[in-house]
C-alpha cells in the first residue's frame, strides 16, 4: 500500500514563552487541519522530547488512545525514522492515520546545554568525556577540520554555506534570522571562536519551534483537500556513540542511508529537484550533499541543486531536533506552496535527518502524486 | 595506557570491551600500547578560560581514540604524536625528532 503525508505545519518558532507540550498540541492540531483531519481521526503517534514515555504522554494530553505509537530515540534523525515505521503500519493495516511531532522550547527555556550530556555508564563517559569535549560541536569541529585539511580548503570555504544559509531565509518569513539582511563571510569569521574551526555563526540556531506531518494512505490522501506527497523510499544508519569510533571522519553513515532510500525509490540523485539536509553546523551540508550523491568528495560546497530552502537550522530555526522541519519544507515544496524560495516544478524532495554526532542517518525521498 | 589484543583475528581494539568488535571472539589479551600515533584531526575548545586541544589520534596499532594534545601550539592532521601523560590521562606530545 502506497503512504502520503497528507499535511504539514509548524508550531510557533523563535522565542515562544509556551510549554512543549502547548507547542506539541499546535503543531499536531495544525497539520491536521491543514490535512482536513481532526484529532478523531488519529490512531498513530510518533513523537519524542517531551518525557520518557513521549508518545503516551502527547496521546493523554490531546485525549487520544492510539493503536499504534513510536518513541524511538536516534537525535534529530529520528523523524525520517518515523516515516519509514509509520508508513509500515498504516500499510500493515495497524493504523490508519499517524502525526508524527516535535516540539522543543528550548530558548525560552533556556535548556540547550553545551556539555553534561553524558550519561553515567557509557564508555563515552569513561573514555572521553574526561577530555572536555563541547557535545556534540568538537566532534563536527573535528570532522571539519579533517574536511578542510583534505581537500585545502580554508574557514571562509566554509563560511559561505552560513551566508548562503541567511540568503535563503530572506525568503522566508517564518526564519529567525528574517529581515536581518545578509550575513558576510567576514563577519562569520569574526564571531567568537566555540571549538575550532568552528565559530559561532558556523552552529546552528538556537530556538523554539516544531512541526507535525500527518501520514495515511495514498488513496485517502487522494480524497484530502491538499494534494498528497507520496512516500517514495527510506533508509537509514547508525554508525557510532563515541566520537573516536568512526574510522574515517568524512565517510558519514548518510553514505549508505542516502544509497538504501535511493535503492527503496528506485531513483537516483540526478532525480531530486530539491534537498532539505539537516545543516547542524556549517560542514554538515557540503559533507552531507556529497555522502547524499549530489557531489563527489570534496566537491559539496559549489552545489547548485537547490538545498536548505527555507534557511535550515543555521538561519531557520533549530529547536534541538530538525529532522521534522525537515519533512515540512519538502512537503511545501513538493505542494508549490513556498513563494518567494518556491523550487519551480520540483516533484521530487529528499529529506535527510542526523542525529548526534553523525551518530544516526535517516532519508526519506517523498514526490508529488502522479 | 593499554589496548586489547584480539588473539582470533589479531586485531587491537580501544576502549576495553567484553568481545572482539572485528570478529566478535573472547580470545582477548591486554597489551600495553607503543604510544605512537599520528592526529586523525583536531579541535581547540575555547569554552574555557585557557582553551584546550581535544584531538581524534590514530595509534600505530589501529585503534582511534579522543585524547588531548599538549606541548603542540599549531597542531596538524596526520602528525605523528606520541602517548605521555597528565593528571593519570593519556595525553599525546609531538614525536620526537628521528
Amino acid at each position: 500500500m502506497s503512504v502520503a503525508i497528507a499535511g504539514a505545519a509548524e508550531c510557533d518558532l523563535g522565542k515562544t514563552g509556551k510549554s512543549i507540550l502547548e507547542l506539541q498540541t499546535q503543531a499536531v492540531t495544525r497539520a491536521l487541519a491543514d490535512a482536513g483531519l481532526t484529532l478523531a481521526d488519529v490512531d498513530g503517534i510518533a513523537t519524542n522530547g517531551i518525557s520518557r514515555f513521549s508518545a503516551t504522554q502527547l496521546a493523554d494530553y490531546l485525549g487520544l488512545q492510539p493503536s499504534w505509537s513510536d518513541s524511538s530515540f536516534a537525535g534529530g534523525a529520528v523523524f525520517e525514522m518515523y516515516v519509514a515505521r509509520a508508513a509500515q503500519a498504516i500499510s500493515s493495516g495497524q493504523c490508519s492515520t499517524v502525526v508524527i511531532s516535535y516540539a522543543s522550547n528550548q530558548r525560552s527555556a533556556r535548556s540547550r546545554k553545551l556539555t553534561g550530556v553524558y550519561e553515567e555508564g557509557t564508555p563515552e563517559a569513561a573514555f572521553e568525556e574526561p577530555y572536555r569535549p563541547l557535545y556534540p560541536i568538537s566532534y563536527y569541529a573535528m570532522v571539519a577540520q579533517r574536511y578542510l585539511h583534505t581537500y585545502g580548503l580554508s574557514r571562509a570555504d566554509l563560511a559561505g554555506v552560513a551566508v548562503a544559509a541567511r540568503d535563503r531565509a530572506q525568503l522566508n518569513p517564518a526564519a529567525w534570522t528574517y529581515g536581518k539582511g545578509p550575513l558576510t563571510v567576514d563577519e562569520v569569521l569574526a564571531a567568537p571562536m566555540i571549538s575550532s574551526p568552528l565559530g559561532a555563526l558556523d552552529c546552528c540556531l538556537v530556538t523554539d519551534g516544531g512541526g507535525a506531518v500527518v501520514l495515511t494512505s495514498l488513496s485517502r490522501a487522494r480524497d484530502l483537500p491538499k494534494p498528497p506527497v507520496t512516500v517514495m523510499g527510506y533508509g537509514e544508519a547508525l554508525t557510532h556513540t563515541g566520537m573516536a569510533t568512526a574510522p574515517d571522519l568524512l565517510r558519514t553513515g548518510a553514505i549508505e542511508s542516502g544509497q538504501r532510500a535511493f535503492a527503496r525509490a528506485g531513483l537516483a540523485p540526478a532525480d531530486v529537484d530539491v534537498v532539505q539536509l539537516y545543516d547542524s553546523f556549517t560542514i554538515s551540508v557540503p559533507l552531507g550533499l556529497e555522502a547524499l550523491g549530489f557531489a563527489a568528495p570534496g566537491e559539496g560546497l559549489s552545489v547548485t541543486l537547490p538545498h536548505n530552502t527555507g534557511g535550515g537550522g543555521l538561519a531557520y530555526c533549530h529547536p534541538g531536533q530538525l529532522g521534522v522541519l525537515l519533512l515540512v519544507e519538502a512537503v511545501r515544496q513538493l505542494r508549490g506552496e513556498c513563494g518567494a524560495r518556491q523550487v519551480p516544478d520540483a516533484s521530487v524532495a529528499l529529506a535527510h535527518g542526523t542525529g548526534g554526532i553523525f551518530s544516526s542517518h535517516a532519508t526519506v525521498i517523498l514526490g508529488v502524486d502522479r | 595506557m593499554i589496548l586489547q589484543f584480539c588473539r582470533s583475528c589479531q586485531k587491537y581494539q580501544y576502549y576495553p570491551r567484553p568481545i572482539c568488535v572485528a570478529c566478535g571472539g573472547d580470545d582477548l589479551w591486554p597489551v600495553e600500547a607503543a604510544g605512537t600515533g599520528v592526529v586523525d584531526s583536531f579541535t581547540v575548545v575555547h569554552r574555557a578560560e585557557t582553551p584546550y586541544t581535544v584531538a581524534r589520534v590514530s595509534l600505530t596499532e589501529g585503534p582511534i581514540v579522543l585524547t588531548h594534545l599538549v606541548d603542540i601550539p599549531d597542531p596538524v592532521c596526520d602528525q605523528p604524536v606520541r602517548l605521555d601523560w597528565r593528571d593519570g590521562l593519556p595525553v599525546f606530545r609531538p614525536s620526537l625528532p628521528e
